[in-house]
């Protein structure tokens, strides 16, 4: 079957079969592997992106029910070469280790940030509760969103950071 | 000895990161954003299942849904018949080529796919390929398999007794389920330490079965050019050297035409150690289509047949005078190591480090004895952060101090304090034998008492305890033994535990250094780096850290144990040192004068007595490829190996305080506070160690409370999945408070110890002892990890059984 979604910012249209799970459309059919799979069981959250800017886990929805609506992966975060300020804060606090949980933790942080910008410390780990992170132990998590709180506007360009 | 104290700042307390402004960055050791942070937060990682070859296929495994049972037949008609399925691959077909069965690394054998039995649900049956990953599961459901099932074994303690079913009956003269036995310590002199001692306290304590659970599974690419006969295998691996001679060693493919490539790894906490079947799966599915072969396994298979944890029964015993003093431990330990023996572990220490059971205390007497048995579960045991059984150890030592505490009426940290090894002792020879390098901890525990205010809690557990509320507050001290190890001492099956490292320093001076170890997060690429700017003084950012690549790397055992730091981490700043010395000779050489004349600071040689007079590490690189006249014996270049064989293990250690609170009427315990004050000898840089303690802290509140991989009668796991295997989140761990002290280890060549596993090996028993303590008013001396709501409660009215 056809569909058609925008994916950070671009419409795409792709023939699938219908049981494709919007993970694999996202890192095998579109090649965004910054999304990634971890459970099946909608349980780690490695593989939250954002549908219609809400966190969503990705190997819990077909790419067939995302027809029409924006998705948004880690791809997407750093818009125009400036990193989103959520990225910024995860380097800044040490808020990574492994890297396989932070696009989905960072996608969270995003949403959060986006309907509440200055959450308090239980409201950020209730974001993310529906994830999980092996290496940090979550409070350099907690810190990294609280940068970025902190810190709204981007400061950074994609340019300064790689160099 | 110094002392660092540091209260968990929030970002508005805190000063601007100096990695930022590059003016004050430190070269060398010291915080420092990561090198590898960049890539991870675009979501440019390169794990293994990001990578796609051309015409790659994939594999998917065919699992036993039995615990036990005999094979009738395999029919694979169906699923060869599948449009898009290229081979089915079964143990017999592996059999042909002599690899149905493959070494462990605990010199017993497994099964890559079933030929007789089934000996744990979840084993490996059959492989199937395909052209995608669902048609390859599709292909699953075609395999019609028939088993006629076999009495399982699935209590440890029953495995031994006579008539129980026989689970390797493939093995030659094996007639019971027995694997092993194992002693350290002097039996007859503990027995009469015991016989004399005012006090005994004795208990059954169960370190249940866990699983490390990293967040990205196990999988492998494995890729065979017929033409040039070479095999490339991407592989989620900790240790790819090892792996590439295992696999020369196993598929007779010649070793220089493996290569092995491990990429980013998503964690890995000892779960991609071993080699698992799907991986020669991989490699025989290859060969066989002519293809590269994807396989990647999902959540259940990870949890259900990859490498477990712990699964040690064992009985804990101390003797101590009336006031105190802990004369002797004894244990003896029953390990369930599954159905095969595949443990990674060195080779002389079946039971690992296990004999550290003697924790931070100065003994007269220690005995342990471990007999290791078959049953019908997953093979593994040692991962999980667990630094070869230490963790197991000082769990199980921890525990009974506590209880001997409570048997005494004493404070448990005053137990502890009138115990300890003290600083002048060092270096302390315990009783099993091992040589403890350095340690002061009696700062450390007092750090850790004042950071928490011990005193003031203990006083709001009274009132608290008055009212009927349910608060406890647990102690641990924790020595680890890590860095693995002496060659003399230490090897896993038969290669000995060095690591290789090569530093380069190219013309414009700019460096690379070559490790044999591998990151699964630990921050390799910036530590390392880190190690070579403190010896040469080129910054960390002109630094390239190359690992994960057999084709590119020096030879050594890889990353596990804690042992990157002790033993890479030593090789690769002898590689340094060793250039800097050859850096001299040029310098000397350039300057005119001789090697003796010259003075080292960070960068640069000077002539004594003249500053000005000076050749800088990038001069000197230059020099050494240009046209300077060298002196006699130096090669043009810059360039230096080594393969560091350290002449002891390090012992880091660390004291630790946690906080519940329990609900009365639901026996749900909550984790208020947890300070650790964590010595792991020298830091080479603070941020990534604060992190890794934060990882290992909440892997132990995981398993206190939460994680638990049982089995029912029948054997099926139990814990098969995150809704089943429960791990902690943002929700049930506290804000983590940090303090450090610094003993640097007198043997190595940074005086640093190591600590990816201090944290996971020291907060179990500081949670568990606080449970108890906290139900202390109810008549309870222990209870059993997971302390779950249910269990608590049963443990509340006197009703709570082992986890077994």
């Amino acid at each position: 079957m056809q569909v058609t979604m925008t994916v950070n910012g671009t419409e795409v249209t792709r023939d699938v079969e219908p049981r494709l799970l919007l993970v694999h459309f996202l890192r095998e059919t579109l090649g965004l592997t910054g999304t990634h799979w971890g459970c099946d069981t909608s349980n780690c959250g490695t593989c939250v992106v954002l549908v219609d800017g809400e966190p969503v886990k990705s190997c819990t929805q077909l790419a067939a029910m995302t027809a029409g609506h924006e998705v948004r992966t880690v791809e997407g975060m750093a818009a125009g070469g400036t990193l989103d300020p959520v990225q910024q804060g995860f380097m800044e606090e040490h808020g990574l280790q492994c890297g396989f949980c932070t696009p989905g933790m960072m996608l969270t942080a995003r949403a959060l940030l986006d309907r509440n910008p200055d959450p308090d410390e239980g409201e950020i780990r209730e974001a993310i509760s529906g994830q999980i992170c092996r290496c940090t132990g979550y409070a350099t998590i907690v810190r990294s969103i609280q940068w970025a709180a902190a810190h709204p506007a981007a400061e950074t360009t994609d340019q300064e950071v790689r160099a | 000895m110094t002392t660092v104290q540091e209260r968990s700042p929030m970002p508005q307390e805190r000063e601007p990161n100096p990695a930022m402004t590059a003016a004050d960055r430190p070269i060398g050791y010291g915080r420092v954003q990561r090198k590898e942070d960049p890539r991870f937060i675009r979501g440019k990682g390169r794990y293994l299942d990001d990578i796609v070859l051309p015409g790659m296929l994939h594999g998917a495994v065919l699992r036993s849904p039995m615990a036990h049972a005999r094979l009738v037949s395999i029919d694979t008609t169906e699923a060869l018949a599948h449009p898009k399925v290229h081979a089915v691959i079964t143990g017999k077909d592996l059999e042909g080529l002599n690899l149905a069965w493959a070494p462990t690394l605990s010199a017993d054998t497994m099964a890559v796919l079933a030929t007789d039995k089934v000996r744990f649900q979840g084993q490996e049956v059959a492989f199937v390929v395909a052209e995608d990953r669902y048609s390859a599961r599709d292909a699953l459901e075609l395999i019609d398999v028939e088993y006629e099932q076999l009495p399982v074994v699935i209590d440890a303690r029953r495995a031994l007794e006579p008539g129980t079913a026989v689970i390797r009956d493939d093995k030659d003269g094996q007639t019971d389920n027995h694997i092993f036995d194992w002693e350290a310590g002097d039996k007859a002199e503990t027995e009469a330490v015991f016989a004399r001692a005012d006090v005994v306290v004795s208990e059954d304590v169960v370190y249940p079965r866990v699983h490390p659970a990293p967040m990205e599974t196990c999988g492998a690419i494995a890729d065979y050019d017929p033409i040039d006969g070479k095999l490339t295998l991407y592989e989620t691996t900790q240790a790819p050297h090892a792996h590439r001679t295992l696999y020369a060693m196993v598929a007779g493919i010649p070793e220089h035409k493996i290569r092995v490539i491990a990429g980013d790894i998503g964690g890995g906490f000892g779960n991609k150690v071993g080699i698992y079947p799907g991986y020669i799966c991989a490699v025989v599915g290859s060969i066989v289509t002519g293809k590269p072969v994807k396989w990647v396994e999902d959540r259940s298979e990870n949890l259900m047949s990859t490498s477990f944890a712990r699964d040690y029964l064992m009985r804990g015993e101390i003797a101590a005078t009336k006031d105190g003093k802990i004369l002797a431990v004894r244990t003896h330990v029953l390990a369930d190591h599954g159905a095969f023996n595949a443990t990674a572990q060195p080779t002389k220490y079946p039971a690992g480090f296990f004999s550290i059971f003697t924790g931070s205390y100065d003994l007269e007497a220690a005995y342990c004895s471990v007999t290791g048995v078959y049953t019908n579960k997953a093979p593994g045991g040692v991962a999980y952060a667990c630094s070869f059984r230490v963790t197991e150890a000082v769990y199980l030592v921890e525990r009974m101090v506590d209880v001997l505490a409570q048997r005494l009426e004493m404070d448990p940290a005053e137990l502890r304090l009138k115990n300890f090894i003290r600083p002048e002792q060092f270096p302390y020879k315990n009783k099993t034998g091992w040589e403890y390098d350095s340690g002061d901890y009696e700062p450390a525990l007092r750090m850790c008492m004042e950071q928490i205010g011990y005193a003031d809690l203990r006083q709001e557990q009274a009132e608290k305890r008055a009212r009927g509320e349910l608060m406890g507050i647990g102690v641990s001290f924790f020595t680890e033994t890590v860095g693995a190890g002496p060659r003399k001492h230490f090897d896993i099956v038969g290669l000995g535990m060095a690591d290789g490292a090569e530093v380069r320093v190219h013309p414009t001076g700019k460096a690379v250094v070559r490790l044999s170890v591998q990151t699964q997060g630990q921050g390799h690429e910036t530590t390392f780096a880190q190690i070579v700017a403190e010896e040469l003084g080129i910054p960390p950012e002109d630094i390239e850290v190359v690992h994960g690549d057999t084709d590119q790397t020096p030879f050594g055992l890889g990353t596990y144990g804690s042992r990157s730091t002790p033993v890479s981490g030593g090789a690769v700043a002898l590689a340094a040192r060793k250039v800097r010395d050859k850096a001299k000779a040029i310098a000397a050489a350039m300057l005119e004068t001789r090697p003796e004349d010259l003075e080292w600071e960070k960068g640069r040689f000077f002539v004594k007595g003249d500053p000005s007079a000076a050749k800088t590490i990038s001069e000197i690189a230059l020099g050494a490829h240009g046209t300077v006249a060298l002196p006699e014996g130096v090669d043009g270049n810059l360039d230096a190996e080594v393969t560091y064989d350290p002449p002891n293990l390090t012992f880091p250690f660390g004291a630790y305080i946690c906080v519940v609170d329990i609900d009365a009427g639901t026996g749900k315990v909550k984790v208020r506070r947890f300070v650790a004050v964590d010595d792991c000898g020298t830091r080479i840089n603070p941020m990534i160690v604060e992190g890794q303690i934060h990882g290992g802290l909440a892997d132990g509140v995981g398993m206190a409370l939460m994680e638990f991989i049982g089995f029912d009668e029948q054997g099926n796991c139990l814990g098969g999945s995150f809704m089943d295997y429960l791990i902690p989140t943002a929700l049930e761990v506290p804000d983590w408070e940090l303090g450090a002290t610094v003993t640097p280890s007198p043997h190595h060549p940074i005086g640093a110890k190591g600590i990816g596993e201090s944290a996971t090996v020291g907060s179990p028993p500081a949670v568990v002892n606080a449970v108890v303590d906290a139900l202390a008013p109810f008549g309870v001396t222990h209870m059993d990890m997971p302390c779950t709501p249910a269990r608590v409660w049963a443990a509340m009215q006197g009703r709570a059984t082992p986890p077994i």
